[in-house]
């Protein structure tokens, strides 16, 4: 059929089967703007800012698994795009996003909002294209979101000039994709995973060490099911949270920096390091030459990059972990034996009970922790909870008990403010039925603020419980530990009024600062089923506790005072 | 750990921003390049990039599976057993002896390729560390300008 470039990007995502794109028109992307205005086949939810769409994709993305779509134009569009690349990125998310180039003519030229798209995204895209001719165009886009969504996931940029969506062509889809130097490697190598399984049986002390790749290969049910034959020990990291689910009595909690006492007395003390999907990330194996001194390393990843990177392994395994795991658990059945690991399981317990997740609450003022445990408690296990980052991230992962994999949504690799409202209007757009909050500190909150507009036109209610000390709090907790208290500029105490600037963008502002206050103004919100939101004043000087210094071994932990430790203010 | 030297051969798809995503990758992750060669495979869609790199044996490694993750590398070949050239070109004053410049050039595999008003040109092509010393040797005759081509190696 013929038909022009902006025509054919419209008809290769309604192939891939994309049903919502996010995005912001401009100059260079008008053509494509042009036949979205034209075509059915898929929403698109316009954000008030370029990252916003690229987060709100990702969000999308790590809500259902499926590639998220984001639209920008050339220039500052691309540019504002880049943080929500790196965002996804360093967590691994499939995705694909278009932009809009100046023609390729003008390439080259410092023309009217150019910019070298291509070069600029490179470290911070899983691979990317510039087309330069129209009759490449369907098999980049093919291309693009099998580069997105196999292997190890990840963002793939499509720039697009603009005399190319004019141009017009014979457009076939293409039914399959091949690039002959892009094969990752999907089965275990046999041999090594017998030897890993003889490891396992030849443990007395194996831990789990459970990474976000078991959340993107969906392959958390696998992993639950080694760890029940086994009973053996898990802890997750905090890309994986709820792979285990809370309530599972093998899983320890959150190892790292801000992991709790058993995970990383677990980490410290084990023989046998099974590694699922994990990258042995600075923030969670703290001084690497203590880290797991007495164990074997068992890892398991898509990426063999990531294998040997930080840690010297014994067992490598490269492959799918779903794969993987399936021969483990055939291996395993019926040779592995339970009450071998005993004796490891009573170590951890009284580990667990020596200094449990713990902190004190006051009848004064709201406590971070508590608003989280009740969060927990009248949303459980339905709600998708996304965050931005810092302290609020922290306590969230550390208190809220997750029960499936794609329940938690953050960004732990670039660490990204102003990630968690968008990426919860992503996710509110994927899972329409589900209550989604966005847990979020009075700094992030900041930082998409204007989203709020987007919820409110498109009618996505996610709540934004706001946990606000009035601080730039993570960044006020270093500074009260290692720079003696001298809080440079992380005093955030001008701020806006939430509750109205809530209500100024058609959403709905709640001012709370007591805990009855608080489960009101979440009912009330979720009745409204309007944007919200929720304005919580928390005890100022709380910290995240326990937290493992950086660079630190991480058995040496700062654990939280059993008496409180706020200095009263509100 | 002590840092090695090793010559890598990279198989690449000869599209136009593929030497960026090499030279990127070496910049952005901190890898070391000492030569970096370029030039497209006879009768094919590849291009064939040198590369001598120093690291360790964890850097090494990692070198090879971050170039292996890039979408448009075909192949890494680690070289061992190898043979390695390199070209160089000198360019000296007319005024020193041609024959002497000439009998230097030839004991590494060279000759004078250019001679004019004011100046010759010598060309060396030879192990990267017979070149190493064929430059030492060419100290004496007043070298106005040294050119370096980088490795090119081929597995023996």
């Amino acid at each position: 059929m013929k038909m022009n470039g902006a025509q054919m990007v419209c008809e290769a995502l309604i192939a891939e089967g994309v049903k919502t794109v996010f995005g912001y028109p401009g100059g260079a992307i008008m053509n494509v703007y042009d036949e979205i205005y034209k075509q059915d086949g898929f929403e698109h939810i316009l954000n008030r800012h370029e990252q916003a769409s690229v987060h709100a994709a990702d969000g999308y993305a790590r809500a259902t698994g499926d590639v998220g779509v984001a639209m920008v134009t050339s220039g500052p569009g691309f540019t504002n795009a880049v943080t929500g690349l790196a965002t996804a990125y360093m967590d691994s998310i499939p995705m694909v996003v278009i932009s809009g180039q100046v023609p390729l003519s003008l390439i080259g030229t410092d023309g009217f909002q150019e910019i070298d798209a291509v070069g600029i995204s490179r470290p911070c895209t899983k691979h990317n294209y510039l087309v330069r001719e129209l009759s490449e165009l369907p098999r980049i886009m093919k291309e693009a979101f099998h580069i997105a969504r196999t292997g190890r996931p990840g963002p793939v940029l499509v720039d697009i000039p603009k005399d190319i969506t004019a141009e017009f062509g014979e457009f076939v889809y293409p039914e399959s994709v091949d690039i002959p130097s892009f094969k990752p490697t999907v089965k275990g190598n046999k041999r090594q995973i017998e030897k890993a399984i003889e490891a396992i049986l030849k443990a007395k002390k194996p831990l789990l060490y459970i990474g976000g790749g078991v959340t993107l290969s969906d392959s958390s049910d696998l992993v639950r099911k080694i760890a029940e034959m086994g009973q053996i020990p898990a802890v997750e990291t905090l890309m994986a949270r709820g792979v285990m689910g809370a309530k599972n009595p093998l899983l320890q909690g959150m190892l790292g920096m801000h992991g709790n006492y058993s995970s990383n007395m677990a980490m410290s003390e084990t023989d046998l390091v099974i590694s699922l999907g994990a990258r042995f990330d600075d923030r969670v194996t703290g001084k690497l030459s203590e880290f797991a001194k007495y164990a074997d390393i068992i890892h398991v990843d898509i990426d063999p990059a990531n294998i040997g990177k930080l840690v010297d392994v014994d067992y490598p395994i490269v492959g799918d972990l779903a794969n993987v795991l399936e021969k483990f658990i055939e291996g395993l059945e019926g040779k592995i034996k339970p009450e071998r690991y005993t004796d490891w399981r009573e170590v951890l317990e009284r580990y667990d009970n020596l200094h449990p997740q713990s902190y004190v609450d006051s009848d004064e003022v709201i406590k971070p922790q508590w608003a989280i445990e009740r969060i927990g408690e009248l949303l459980g296990e339905q709600a998708i909870i996304t965050s931005d980052v810092g302290q609020h991230q922290m306590w969230a992962a550390q208190h809220y008990p997750f029960d499936r994999p794609r329940q938690w949504i953050n960004s732990g690799g670039l660490g990204t403010m102003g990630f968690g409202f968008p990426a919860a209007l992503g996710a509110k757009k994927a899972f329409p039925e589900k209550t989604v909050v966005n847990i979020t500190g009075d700094g992030s909150i900041l930082m998409n603020v204007q989203e709020l507009v987007t919820a409110a036109e498109y009618k996505i209610p996610v709540i934004n419980i706001i946990l606000n000390n009035h601080f730039l709090g993570m960044v006020r907790q270093w500074q009260t530990f290692f720079y003696e208290e001298r809080y440079s500029e992380t005093d955030l105490s001008f701020q806006p009024n939430f509750k109205a600037l809530a209500e100024a963008c058609h959403g709905i502002g709640y001012d709370v600062t007591t805990k009855a206050e608080f489960d009101a103004a979440i009912k009330d919100a979720i009745e409204k089923d309007k944007v919200a939101f929720i304005n919580v004043q928390v005890a100022r000087f709380e910290n995240v506790l326990p937290m493992v210094p950086a660079a630190g071994a991480l058995y040496n932990m700062m654990l939280p005072k059993k008496e409180d430790n706020t200095k009263g203010e509100k | 750990m002590e840092n090695v030297r090793r010559v890598i051969s990279v198989l690449v798809e000869n599209e136009s921003s593929v030497l960026s995503r090499i030279s990127g990758l070496f910049a952005g992750r901190g890898y070391n390049i000492e030569t970096l060669t370029v030039a497209p495979v006879p009768n094919s869609n590849l291009s064939h990039i040198t590369i001598v790199t120093k690291g360790s044996a964890r850097v090494l490694e990692q070198i090879t599976k971050q170039l292996h993750k890039l979408v448009p590398v075909y192949k890494v070949i680690e070289h061992d057993e190898m043979v390695e050239k390199e070209m160089v070109l000198v360019k000296f004053p007319i005024e020193e002896s041609l024959a002497d410049i000439e009998a230097l050039c030839s004991a590494y595999n060279g000759g004078i390729v250019n001679v004019g008003v004011n100046i010759c040109i010598g060309m060396v092509a030879d192990e990267p560390c017979r070149v190493r010393h064929f430059l030492e040797a060419t100290q004496r005759y007043n070298p106005i300008e040294i050119v370096r081509g980088g490795v090119v190696a081929i597995e023996r």
